[in-house]
């Protein structure tokens, strides 16, 4: 019998959360329950651990594949698992409702998938899946048929430019570092994705963690190191254990260790958990973290590639970086060159998230219009509700208007409008996100993750956030936008490190194409958006109310009265502006102007 | 301190020292074993390692993963992550504070059942707003669906 | 030797020479507040910023290492500016209260919003309160001043090796700490006192004594033990108010808690001010001048070297005398008094 059934479950954060595990279990216990009646059909199922395949928003995704043909299906919960056994697999009639529609394929036709490639489709958790796809080939090509510098040559033909925000040449980096004379050199990956709004590097490692140290082993070929690190967030466990079950298997296949393929190369991968500090994205700071100091960034220069971790020559590349070095090593200089823009080569993982129809992880060719990436990948705008920006880089980077809609996806086409790439994260936003409310935010996290060293970040963050938030509470001054604007320069031109020389690009990419929010806060006390409570009126809307009292309930200051099964009223007197009311009505009675 | 506690440390010491771990990993073997860091247990470590209490003091203020005070039974962590903001963040942290009713820079209920902690990120936006309890990972989270959970933990 | 041009003046230095050490050898003047030439360079207070040709922004200059072909420009319109920002955010989280602060006119931060004019500040925001009193004897801490500088936790880990405050927390909430907050418990060598650009870190002895109407400073050799310190003592009018020393003398300006904090005994009216002597066993002590005293001492060592020969004496001296007087009173005795008998209690 050659029927063969496969069902593979999306398992990663966004899989489990939506339910994967439980979806498994439900395969599992249906196939065993089948099985009682038709033995071959437990024999031959193969239950499979994929990693992420990017479209998060549908999740539980879960693909049956009979005899070949492959069937996928979203949105799928353990209630459901029953009859897709029953119906798909054993009676060989897929369940058309369930099945995912056309926008799936758009989402995914449009890509280009050279990181994200093998994602969804290997065994996260087998070695032996990541060499059957050409894993490990790269490397061993590297070490024992090219010299260092013919790798560096390489990687600065292909044009690779770091993918953890600053985008400098990764082959020029490594150049720089192999120069100087030394005893020690060290690689470190930074997977310490710390943007809020980006999880390309978690997908990535939990996905695929063996493109990674793949590429770490090219990188330390290149430089000499014999020692590396991968600095990872311990707020992804899941993406800590397959690391640590990852770098097992290498060790075992003698990928790692000691005379690696055969040669007389040696890389010991060390894995360090970061301890929660955003600042820690920095490389100096990252290097003063794997020290076991304060993240506290240091000044450059002199750069980490002269004088790094404990003062030796030090490479850092991020994980997206890392990834995508066996593909370049592999296919050729020329043609990862060939995919991308003029200045920005390949491709680019972004986080598409937000007010979007389809949220998820994504690869594009560097260049491509940012509508492409909305209108087409993303589906448009979810709901109703029209464009306002999209914020690119994170609290890094900035937000770009309906405007610049056309705008190339690169990083000097970022740039040029006052964003950047950052580590790929772009966070759609509709009507209703107030702009001066958004701006805030950003600085509430550079603010709290500031490290406090330098004054201009210590104490320049804190004062735009204090302006920031008086013009979102109504108290904002005539001459405060100025003052936003010149406090901001300066902190982005004297902060020592890079978190403090971005943290005002939210603030002044909002000021440059949304001025008019602000002065609305500011002049009429207003947000247009209605979402700074502060400068809003609550009202009950009459007919709409059914005196259910929920609203008066949730009232803390006792400013809603009104008797039971009759409309309510608001005392705006009392009233503090807390929006209390509006999330607890479910008659949508409530509203603020 | 006790004996037993006093064991356990010199296990820590002993481990970390082999691995030639740094002050960040030996306060996070710490924090595994006692759930929190305690100031004597710190003196313990700087003496044996005649490193400055002030580095690993510097170290555990530093650090949002490091404990100073027991946490709860439940720990439940919002996600503050841009996404997550933009999609009621906000909202869900007041409702958990007014159904835990937690006063203004309490972050801990008093029978010592539940915790309140925020994140920066855990990298899953697409399924905004997302709420761990302990350790699973909650999507499209509501006011109403987060007061479910919390009472499904409240025993 | 690497050239380099700051300012329009070419300048030759030895390899490793900051850019900040190149402008000071050209006598020009870059502010800093975080920088002390005796400790590591730490970048933090952003004011030593410089525009280097080919970057994109400017660089601290305590920080960045000399190049060959470098030009530097210390002073431009965009560097005042961004540094006077720098200032302004300071006193924006600053008591401002230096008419009743002990370091007034010693004070570097106060210096800067002179020379930068700072009479209003744009930015009047939330301001730190740490005040909580340190029941330490010798140094009192005024967090509100700190401007996280660091000097004080680098002199007490790269100088003195104690470790005995750090920073803590991040972001405007960062502070310099004893562990977990208790009071100050080291060795008080108050080397973290003479670093403090500002009034976060004084002397409780110097509190509330003249600052400098009719103050003189006086420089002079610290008295307590062999390795003779330099130091300058301020006095008012006959009373020694406080100890410092320089940081361009062979101590380098460091000095121990003893010679630091332990100069009360000079105003002390139980301190020795003429020779005493007792000229029999059981009888009180007499107060004598100087040549009686010498006399008496000379004529006893003579007569006791004539009745039992020069090893029947002996000489004891002490480590609080320089070495100059160690030396000659060696000398005495060797020379003088034919015996090796001769000790010094700072001998090891």
């Amino acid at each position: 019998m050659n029927s063969e059934i496969v069902v593979s479950v999306c398992m990663g954060t966004g899989g489990i959360a939506a339910g994967g595990d439980m979806v498994m279990k439900a395969f599992q216990e249906e196939f065993a329950e089948a099985g009682v009646a038709n033995a071959t059909v437990v024999e031959h199922s193969r239950l499979h651990k994929v990693g992420c395949r990017g479209f998060c928003a549908r999740d539980v995704l879960v693909d049956i594949s009979v005899n070949g043909i492959v069937s996928t299906y979203q949105y799928i919960q353990p209630d459901m698992v029953k009859r897709l056994v029953s119906d798909h697999c054993i009676g060989a009639r897929p369940v058309s409702e369930w099945l995912v529609g056309d926008d799936y394929h758009t989402f995914h036709d449009n890509q280009t998938k050279i990181v994200l490639g093998d994602l969804g489709k290997i065994d996260p958790e087998s070695i032996d899946e990541y060499i059957r796809v050409d894993g490990y080939k790269a490397a061993e090509k590297v070490l024992t048929t090219m010299t260092p510098a013919e790798v560096i040559e390489t990687v600065k033909k292909s044009g690779l430019r770091g993918r953890g925000g600053g985008g400098f040449p990764t082959g020029v980096k490594w150049g720089f570092c192999a120069a100087n004379d030394s005893d020690q050199y060290y690689i470190i990956c930074n997977a310490d994705e710390g943007d809020p709004g980006a999880f390309m590097d978690r997908s990535v490692v939990e996905g695929n963690p063996h493109a990674m140290i793949e590429g770490m082993i090219i990188g330390a070929y290149a430089i000499g190191a014999t020692v590396g690190y991968v600095y990872i967030r311990a707020e992804y466990p899941l993406a800590v254990d397959r690391l640590h079950l990852a770098l097992k298997e290498a060790k075992e296949k003698g990928f790692l260790g000691e005379k690696l393929f055969g040669t007389d190369f040696n890389l010991k991968i060390k894995v360090k958990l970061g301890a929660g500090a955003f600042v820690c994205g920095e490389e100096t700071a990252l290097i003063a973290s794997i020290e076991g100091e304060r993240g506290m960034p240091r000044a450059k220069p002199p750069f980490p590639a002269n004088k790094g971790l404990w003062g030796k020559p030090t490479i850092i590349n991020n994980v997206e970086t890392f990834a995508n070095l066996p593909h370049i090593l592999n296919k050729g200089a020329d043609w990862y060159a060939a995919i991308g823009s003029a200045k920005s080569k390949g491709t680019k993982v972004i986080a598409l998230t937000g007010k979007i129809r389809n949220t998820g992880l994504i690869e594009i060719p560097m260049g491509m219009p940012l509508k492409e990436i909305i209108f087409n990948i993303g589906g448009g705008i979810e709901g109703d509700k029209l464009f306002k920006a999209v914020q690119t880089g994170g609290p890094s980077g900035g937000c770009i208007p309906q405007q610049h809609i056309d705008l190339p996806v690169d990083y000097e086409g970022l740039a040029s409008v006052g964003s950047m790439m950052g580590s790929g994260g772009m966070v759609v936003l509709d009507e209703t996100d107030c702009m001066v409310n958004i701006s805030k935010f950003f600085l509430e996290f550079t603010q709290s993750e500031s490290c406090g060293k330098c004054v201009p970040c210590r104490l320049g963050t804190k004062r735009l956030l204090e302006i920031l938030t008086r013009i979102t509470e109504g108290e904002g001054k005539e001459g405060d936008i100025e003052l936003l604007q010149e406090l901001a320069e300066d902190v982005r031109d004297s902060s020592l490190c890079g978190l403090g020389m971005s943290a005002p690009n939210p603030v002044l990419s909002t000021i440059k194409y949304f001025r008019h929010e602000y002065e609305a806060h500011i002049k009429q006390k207003k947000c247009p958006a209605k979402v700074c409570n502060k400068l809003l009126t609550f009202f009950i809307r009459q007919d709409m109310c059914v005196g259910c009292g929920m609203c008066m309930r949730a009232c803390s200051v006792n400013a809603i009265s009104g008797e039971k099964k009759q409309p309510h009223k608001i005392d705006n007197s009392l009233c503090i502006q807390c929006g209390s009311c509006f999330d607890a009505c479910k008659f949508s009675a409530v509203l603020k102007e | 301190m006790d004996t037993q506690t006093t064991a356990t440390l010199e296990a820590i010491y002993d481990k970390c020292a082999a691995n030639e771990d740094n002050i960040i990993t030996v306060l996070q073997e710490i924090q595994k074993e006692f759930g929190y860091i305690q100031e004597e247990v710190v003196h313990w470590f700087s003496e044996r390692s005649n490193i400055p209490a002030s580095k690993y003091y510097g170290v555990v203020t530093f650090y949002s993963q490091f404990h100073q005070h027991p946490r709860g039974k439940n720990i439940v962590t919002v996600c503050c992550g841009t996404v997550c903001h933009v999609k009621g963040a906000p909202r869900i942290i007041a409702k958990v504070r007014e159904d835990l009713k937690l006063g203004e820079d309490q972050v801990t209920t008093k029978d010592m059942q539940f915790t309140l902690e925020r994140v920066n990120c855990v990298g899953a936006c697409s399924i905004a707003p997302v709420v761990l309890v302990n350790e699973k990972v909650l999507g499209k989270v509501t006011p109403s669906k987060m007061v479910k959970s919390l009472k499904e933990h409240k025993g | 030797m690497l050239n380099l041009n700051i300012d329009g003046k070419d300048v030759s230095v030895a390899k490793g020479t900051t850019v900040l050490e190149a402008a000071q050898k050209l006598g020009i003047d870059v502010p800093t507040l975080c920088h002390d030439a005796r400790l590591k360079p730490f970048g933090a207070c952003r004011l030593c910023i410089v525009e280097i040709a080919g970057m994109p922004k400017p660089v601290t200059s305590c920080t960045t290492p000399a190049t060959e072909g470098m030009v530097v420009k210390t002073n431009s319109e965009r560097l005042y500016r961004l540094r006077k920002t720098t200032v302004e955010l300071l006193l924006s989280d600053h008591p401002n209260d230096c008419m009743v602060c002990s370091s007034s006119g010693d004070c570097t931060l106060q210096e800067l919003a002179y020379l930068y004019g700072i009479r209003e500040n744009r930015f009047v925001g939330e301001v730190r309160d740490h005040s909580r009193i340190d029941h330490n004897p010798f140094i009192i801490r005024d967090q509100n001043k700190c401007v996280m500088c660091g000097l004080c936790v680098r002199v007490c880990d790269e100088v003195q090796g104690v470790g005995a405050i750090g920073y803590s927390e991040r972001g405007f909430e960062a502070k310099v700490i004893t562990p977990f907050g208790h009071d100050l418990d080291c060795e008080f060598c108050g080397q973290c006192v003479s670093v403090c650009p500002t009034g976060a870190l004084t002397g409780s002895l110097w509190s509330g004594k003249p600052r400098s109407e009719g103050v003189v400073k006086t420089d002079t050799t610290c008295t307590y033990c062999g390795c003779g310190c330099n130091i300058t003592l301020r006095t008012h009018g006959d009373k020694v108010i406080r100890v410092e020393s320089a940081s361009d003398n062979h101590n380098r300006g460091w000095l121990c808690v003893k010679g630091r904090f332990g100069y009360e005994f000079i105003n002390s009216n139980e301190r020795l001010t003429t020779p005493l002597i007792r000229k029999e066993k059981g009888a009180p002590f007499e107060k004598a001048t100087w040549e009686e005293a010498l006399d008496y001492v000379a004529g006893k060592f003579t007569s006791l070297q004539q009745q039992h020969g020069s090893d029947s004496v002996a000489g004891l001296c002490s480590a609080r005398c320089t070495n100059e007087e160690n030396y000659l009173f060696q000398k005495l005795f060797r020379a003088g008094l034919g015996t090796n008998n001769v000790d010094h209690c700072a001998r090891y």
